[in-house]
């Protein structure tokens, strides 16, 4: 009897309660999440500086569907390295255009200052629940600079098991970049010309398509520890040089830039030819990337790891390992960031080009396959140290602050002293504002 | 390599089914700052700088949008 009665009241009181707070659920309505920022970037010595305000909202739609769009502005001003690496004498470039020129002095690292540019980037995921235990997510993205397009969409398959402890994901992107480079695309392999003898140019544009699959698995370890593990291959097919950059063509017998004593081809008073030509890359490139994340929730703090291991058919080999600390202040945090990167250099990344070796010295063939002298190719390491400082405002919005200097060390191997590639400092200052809307 | 993604799915899922916590133990896993991307912009503007600095990319997931980074 007495177990009756509770039973009567549970299912009242139950009642009760459902209908005190039906309507404030159906009174909800959902809220956007946003989050706005501005990154200011700077490299030392006048290299690259950009500006880039960015925006963030994402909302679910209904019970099984959300929407996530960012919008990223990037306003890029400074010099970027042409490739030709630094000698002891001054060296003359002409500009992409092909219209003027720029020097580099002696023991100068040869930039080309024309480069400015303003990127639009948008993109947009629509999350859609097919059951209760998996989902889809279609993503686009766009983004346009001066000389550069990219179009791009995505599916992701993710599946909970295990109680939802365990999520399966299966991903597919695939993207079409075109490029469409002042002065047109470069010739690979020709021979720089000096400003308005003509330009070396087949075509105006090229494009690549790049296709990414990426399986995965997010695994909740305990009430603390989430880890994720992610294997993905990826192949991109097409235009691949950096129509920017040159390779150096040297004359062994006096270790500098070729000139008219070494090779009539390079006799630039003659044929207009610079001591430079287009480099040249694999029109192909097949990657294979593994990555492993962690979580872990200390007894306040929350330490977030991730380690990636990338590996291409270019001969780039490269490990990551990214540690984030938040120490948390009573509602404020710090977050204190270390990034450490190394990576081998890509099989066909050269120094020079040397004549009578690599280079035939009368009609200027080059015996190479491929050859680029970009330090993004190189044997580097790159070290970031940074440090985060967030706090909460009223209505659920947070402000923070995040400065951050990211070291790249080229490492070119045995160069002649004075020609390696420059070291590289950045320097990072970013401001954020978040709110519920 | 199809065979090789499957045993890495099933050895996973059967190693995993061990692992967990039930649903009323997910109060810090739900915070904030213990998401996989607890900072999306933070996350987007680090992918842009070290993909435009670095010559690898990629890992955590598929897509993005590619640029012409000098």
């Amino acid at each position: 009897m007495q177990l009756k009665n509770i039973k009567k009241k549970m299912s009242l009181a139950t009642c009760v309660l459902l209908q005190a707070a039906s309507p404030s659920v159906q009174a909800e309505e959902a809220e956007w999440d946003v989050d706005t920022a501005i990154l200011f970037y700077s490299e030392s010595d006048g290299r690259v500086n950009a500006v880039e305000p960015a925006i963030y909202a994402g909302r679910e739609l209904d019970d099984d569907s959300r929407i996530d769009l960012r919008l990223i502005v990037d306003v890029l001003t400074g010099a970027s390295p042409n490739g030709a690496h630094a000698a002891p004498v001054a060296q003359t470039f002409t500009t992409p255009s092909g219209k003027s020129s720029y020097t580099a002095k002696a023991g100068e690292t040869p930039l080309d200052d024309t480069f400015l540019d303003t990127r639009v980037a948008f993109g947009a995921d629509w999350q859609v629940g097919l059951d209760r235990l998996s989902r889809i997510t279609w993503g686009g993205n766009i983004s346009k600079e001066y000389d550069y397009l990219s179009l791009g969409a995505s599916a992701t398959y993710a599946r909970d098991f295990n109680d939802r402890n365990t999520t399966l994901t299966t991903a597919f992107a695939f993207n079409n970049d075109i490029i469409d480079p002042e002065g047109g695309i470069p010739s690979i392999f020709q021979p720089m010309r000096t400003a308005g003898s003509g330009i070396n140019r087949e075509g105006a544009d090229d494009d690549k398509s790049i296709t990414d699959f990426m399986v995965g698995v997010t695994q909740v370890i305990s009430r603390e520890t989430i880890m994720q593990l992610n294997l993905s291959f990826g192949q991109t097919d097409g235009y691949q040089n950096d129509p920017f950059k040159i390779v150096t063509i040297i004359d062994p017998a006096t270790g500098l830039p070729a000139t008219a004593s070494g090779s009539s081809f390079f006799d630039t008073a003659t044929t207009g030819n610079l001591p430079y030509v287009y480099e040249s890359r694999p029109d192909t490139r097949d990657r294979t990337v593994l990555f492993f994340k962690t979580v872990h929730h200390l007894d306040e703090d929350v330490i977030n790891f991730s380690y990636r291991y990338y590996d291409d058919d270019w001969g780039i080999k490269s490990n990551t390992f990214d540690l984030r600390y938040r120490y948390e202040l009573g509602g404020s945090y710090l977050q204190p960031h270390l990034r450490l990167y190394t990576q081998e250099a890509a099989d066909f990344y050269t120094h020079n080009l040397a004549l009578g070796i690599d280079v035939d010295p009368t009609s200027g063939a080059v015996s190479q396959d491929y050859a680029s002298n970009d330090y993004r190719l190189a044997k580097s390491e790159t070290v970031t140290v940074g440090l985060k400082y967030g706090v909460p405002l009223a209505n659920n919005s947070e402000f923070s602050i995040r400065g951050e200097v990211i070291t790249q060390t080229v490492d070119d191997g045995s160069v002649p002293e004075g020609e390696e590639a420059p070291d590289l400092d950045a320097f990072i200052l970013q401001f954020n504002y978040s709110l519920i809307w | 390599m199809r065979t090789f993604i499957l045993i890495f799915i099933m050895s996973f899922l059967s190693a995993c089914s061990s692992l967990g916590v039930e649903p009323w133990e997910r109060d810090l896993l739900a915070k904030d700052s213990m998401q996989l991307v607890p900072d999306y912009l933070d996350n987007f503007y680090d992918e842009h700088i070290y993909f435009s600095k670095e010559a690898s990319s990629g890992g955590q997931g598929v897509g993005g949008g590619g640029c012409g980074c000098n």
